[in-house]
């Protein structure tokens, strides 16, 4: 009985191994294993586009902080929000997030990535600096990723500076132009978000 | 003559103290909608000309595009350098110069870019960084037909780069530098290869950006308004304290 339960455990110990996707904690080294594992999965011609497209959501649920960059997303509004609108706004954010993430990973998984160096802009944020490799499509595209560290062993991606341009940034810029054009009306941008997720 | 000139003084002093003022507003818009009309008449625009000549750009061979990028780059050089002058580079407009003499002479016309390979950077600068890199605020945003996205700045800034760029002096104003002389049609397709050259470059990054925005207008917009405050500042840094707002 007892080796029964030793065996269930260990089974289930190292099931949950092979699903967790788990990189190394120093946020250079973290960047790059993680865009490797997720350019691999995207030129895999072995695996369906659906799986690709879960595990590329799964790598992403556990390595940005989506939670943030959610909030970051919505501007000062979040700090008005009921309860219940902001949570809406969570899932439909991270549906958002995660869609149009997968999309841009797949326009950009047939280039060559190279990761630089990382700079510790504070105890909480390290910004890696890498680029995309020039091709016969593409010149060279630098991009630096902004990685939270607060927990220095779970390092999360933030931001994704591609050019000196941020990504989040822009998106929370666009968020803005849909509220300030609807008297802040939140439910507005809940449908576009909708709207985008279902398309 | 001399009142012509200080007419143009008096203006400029006043764009500057109005611009300055209105450097805390620039990402206000001047007029919203007309400005999604014409960015829509754009995107027509590029769909149906740009985009397609941009495609068929691609398949040309590889030392044709680069030759063309090389040499389209060469002469915007001739703007930079009296934009660096103007804001107190004097290393970054000595780089310029270097770049442009040996690019157009053994680069066979700026068609090679051999200055690159010999540690020259050659930094783009026009009048509208000028002018932001002394202070003065974007005003307002707009967008223009065929253009695309401006401020008052950098509106004004293209008037002006117009007036001091050499090969604007020799095409546009078909003035004769050293006998050498061009026409309007001459800068008007050198600033079409350029933008065909700079579409065709970014073709992945356009149909991405389109197919990831909830609202394309807003997010152009934002990457225009980003790209230039980077450039002004010579820096890539992405500052914004609202991330440090989210972990108190």
């Amino acid at each position: 009985m007892k080796r029964l339960f030793f065996l269930i455990v260990l089974v289930f110990f190292f099931s949950n191994k092979s699903y967790a996707v788990s990189y190394n904690s120093d946020p250079k080294i973290f960047i790059t294993e993680l865009v490797e594992d997720a350019i691999k999965t995207l030129s895999d011609k072995s695996i369906s586009q659906e799986e690709k497209n879960k595990t590329i959501e799964k790598i992403a649920r556990e390595n940005v902080d989506i939670k943030a960059l959610g909030m970051y997303t919505l501007g000062d509004i979040r700090k008005s929000l009921e309860k219940e609108k902001l949570e809406k706004y969570q899932k439909l954010f991270e549906k958002y997030f995660l869609k149009s993430l997968t999309s841009r990973l797949t326009d950009y998984s047939t280039q060559k990535f190279e990761v630089i160096d990382a700079e510790q802009k504070s105890a909480k944020t390290t910004i890696v600096h890498s680029k995309i490799t020039a091709s016969s499509s593409q010149p060279e595209i630098k991009i630096d990723w902004r990685v939270y560290t607060k927990d220095p062993l779970k390092p999360l991606i933030r931001d994704l500076i591609v050019e000196g341009l941020s990504l989040a940034r822009t998106q929370k810029e666009e968020f803005a132009s849909i509220l300030n054009s609807n008297n802040n009306d939140i439910n507005i941008l809940l449908s576009k978000l909708e709207e985008f997720i279902s398309n | 003559m001399i009142f012509k000139r200080f007419n143009t003084l008096i203006l400029s002093v006043l764009f500057i103290f109005f611009s300055v003022n209105a450097s805390a507003q620039t990402e206000k818009e001047c007029f919203e909608k007309a400005s999604r009309g014409i960015f829509k008449f754009n995107q027509g625009f590029d769909n149906v000309i740009l985009e397609p000549v941009a495609k068929l750009y691609n398949k040309l061979p590889e030392p044709i595009k680069n030759g063309t990028g090389n040499f389209t780059s060469n002469i915007a050089t001739l703007l930079s350098i009296p934009n660096h002058l103007l804001q107190g580079e004097i290393k970054s407009a000595g780089h310029a110069t270097g770049s442009f003499l040996i690019n157009s002479t053994v680069g066979v016309l700026g068609l090679a870019n051999p200055a690159a390979a010999m540690g020259l950077d050659n930094q783009k600068e026009d009048l509208g960084q000028t002018l932001g890199s002394y202070g003065v605020g974007g005003g307002c945003y707009f967008v223009l037909p065929i253009l695309g996205p401006t401020t008052v700045r950098d509106t004004v800034g293209m008037f002006g780069d117009n007036l001091i760029d050499p090969f604007a002096r020799v095409t546009w104003h078909e003035k004769e530098i050293k006998s050498i002389s061009g026409n309007k049609l001459d800068y008007v397709g050198i600033k079409a290869a350029t933008a065909v050259d700079f579409r065709g470059d970014n073709m992945t990054n356009f149909e991405s950006l389109e197919k990831n925005s909830i609202d394309l207008y807003a997010a152009t917009k934002s990457l225009y308004l980003q790209n230039r405050d980077k450039k002004i500042k010579n820096s890539s840094d992405s500052d914004d304290d609202d991330w440090g707002n989210l972990d108190k």
